[in-house]
């Protein structure tokens, strides 16, 4: 089966090819340029490098979020595209679940997580067992420093993956102290290799149609006039 | 493919319509989707834009998908896909146009970015052949503007609003006067029952000048709302609606009528979603009458946003040569062009 991968969910952009069990391509930049403008030739570019025609693709995954709304969305609409117009499966895998993979060989509890401004991380507790890294709880959106408190105490260590940890750090280790070990520069992108892998295996989606990314918040105006309704 | 018989698929997202067509040979609708949000962003009383790019994701591909099975057409059968590129709201914009690249991609089609507004007056090739020299007056929620064109595909705008659009100025007097969003349709509603009694100002600018100014007015109608209740006097809204209407459409009107005689255009055409109120279309066939210079009229669902008007210019542009690159992006501040 060969399997194009999207990721356009955050800074980091990747797109990467698999063919039965093996990566035979893959694209990662962690830059502030327009995902809009690149990406769609940064997919022209890897199946033309691995001599691929679009019509020879036979899955495509994507990465479906949490991240920058506009990122979501300009890689999720070239997905469902794809994937409708090719009449192939489409797979949703979560942007936390990617990242979570460079922290495969830890024995602490890894934690993903992307900025999501004003304290606030999107973010989820994963944990290793052999070498599969195994969901603990949902993606969120959290205040970072309640987060820590509330988890502090209940496990030994944390490893901590993020390009936006500068942000944070401080914040990190003033609550967890030497419990917090943070993935060193070449571990924070999210890999799309790790992206396509997970996807292989995961159930497709029903309805190609019905896609949507997984922004885990509401839009502002949606939630202010839900909470005026209430009132 | 026989001359001047090519199937273009558009597709506009630019605002608060996720829409799909399919025109053959620039003129010849076989297909034209339009799911519109407007019940989704009347609760808000406005579009919110982020509300309008999730909608657009929703919808897209079930768009595309109905459009094709309305044609009874497969992706193998079209020769070019057309996409608004701006202006308009970037997020929304977004969707289409890298749907549209996904496509191109796809099938190896050739992919044409398209202005938006150039859209809107080749809507009117939908109806009518277009003859050179023409003017177009465009007349939406975003633009108010003047186009003199002398020949297919060249664009001079000789006029445009140094404000509000004219659509603008309609849903924020709509606003004063509590009527639902969106208001155009309802001021036009409520001035035909009203008289033109209140004295409100018309924005001339310097003589000569083709440009628009709506600010003023909108003021001065917020003004005379205000002052009427201060003074505890019953202003008829019907009335406002006129007086309000009245100073929108005679500026329009005058200005349109003084640029058609200055260029001695043959057609005169009336382009944007204003082109469905019901005061500036009778007042245009009014003066137009007797002159040497057709106007054309486009139907209601020509005149708001719509993706046959999109195919339509990326036909014009498709047979000049235009041909975007898979780094085609959303462009808010396009230039008017082909
Ligand atoms: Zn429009």
């Amino acid at each position: 089966m060969k399997v194009l991968a999207i990721d356009s969910s955050n800074y980091c952009m990747g797109v990467a090819i698999m063919d039965g069990d093996t990566i035979i391509g893959e694209i990662i930049t962690n830059l502030k340029k327009n995902h809009s403008v690149r990406l769609m030739p940064a997919i022209d570019q890897l199946l033309e490098e691995v001599g691929l025609k679009p019509n020879e693709l036979e899955r495509i995954v994507v990465a479906e979020g949490p991240g920058s709304y506009t990122g979501l969305r300009i890689g999720v609409s070239i997905a469902k595209t794809l994937a409708w117009t090719l009449g192939i499966p489409l797979v949703g895998v979560s942007s936390l679940e990617v990242l979570a993979q460079s922290g495969r060989y830890y024995t602490g509890v890894i934690v993903p997580f992307f900025d999501a401004r004003r304290g606030q991380v999107y973010t989820s507790l994963f944990k290793s067992e052999g070498t599969f890294v195994q969901r603990r709880t949902e993606d969120q959106i959290v205040l970072l420093e309640d987060w820590l408190n509330e988890n502090k105490d209940k496990y030994e260590s944390f490893l901590f993956i993020s390009n936006d940890l500068a942000i944070h750090k401080e914040t990190i280790e003033s609550i967890l102290g030497n419990k917090a070990l943070f993935a060193p520069v070449s571990s924070t992108n999210a890999r799309p290799s790790e992206l396509a892998r997970i996807g292989s295996s995961k159930e497709p989606v029903e309805d190609v149609h019905h896609f949507t990314p997984n922004y885990v918040r509401l839009a502002e105006a949606e939630a202010k006039w839900l909470a005026s309704q209430k009132k | 493919m026989e001359t001047n018989q090519e199937i273009i698929l558009g597709i506009e997202t630019s605002c608060d319509e996720t829409a799909v067509a399919i025109v053959k040979g620039g003129k010849e609708v076989i297909a034209n989707v339009v799911a519109s949000q407007i019940e989704s962003h009347k609760r808000f009383g406005g579009v919110v834009p982020e509300i309008a790019s999730r909608h657009h994701v929703e919808q897209m591909t079930l768009i595309l998908k109905e459009a094709l099975d309305e044609a009874k057409l497969s992706m193998d059968d079209i020769d070019g896909i057309a996409v608004t590129e701006g202006p308009g709201l970037v997020g929304a914009l977004l969707i289409g146009v890298n749907t549209a690249k996904a496509l191109a991609f796809a099938h190896q089609k050739p992919l044409i970015g398209t202005h938006h507004i150039a859209g809107h007056i080749y809507a009117n090739q939908l109806m009518t052949d277009l003859t050179y020299p023409l003017l177009a007056l465009v007349v939406s929620g975003g633009h108010t503007e003047l186009v003199y064109m002398e020949a297919e595909g060249e664009f001079k705008v000789i006029g445009e609003t140094r404000d509000d659009a004219a659509g603008e100025a309609y849903d924020k007097v709509a606003r004063t006067l509590q009527l639902p969003y969106p208001g155009g349709p309802h001021i036009d509603r409520l001035a035909q029952e009203g008289e033109e009694s209140i004295d409100l100002p018309r924005a001339w600018l310097e003589k000569g000048s083709y440009d628009f100014s709506f600010s003023g007015l909108k003021s001065a109608v917020i003004n005379t709302v205000h002052n009427a209740k201060q003074r505890n006097v019953e202003l008829k809204p019907e009335d406002l609606a006129a007086s309000f209407q009245a100073s929108v459409v005679e500026v329009l009107v005058t200005k349109t009528l003084r640029a058609a005689e200055e260029y001695g255009v043959n057609q005169v055409l009336l382009a944007g979603g204003v082109a469905a109120n019901s005061g500036l279309r009778n007042a245009l066939k009014e003066a137009f009458d007797g002159t040497g210079a057709e106007l054309v009229i486009p139907p209601l669902h020509y005149c708001t946003d719509n993706a046959a008007m999109i195919a339509a210019a990326g036909t014009i542009a498709y047979r000049k040569g235009k041909r975007s690159s898979l780094q085609l992006n959303a462009n808010p501040g396009l230039e008017l062009g082909i």
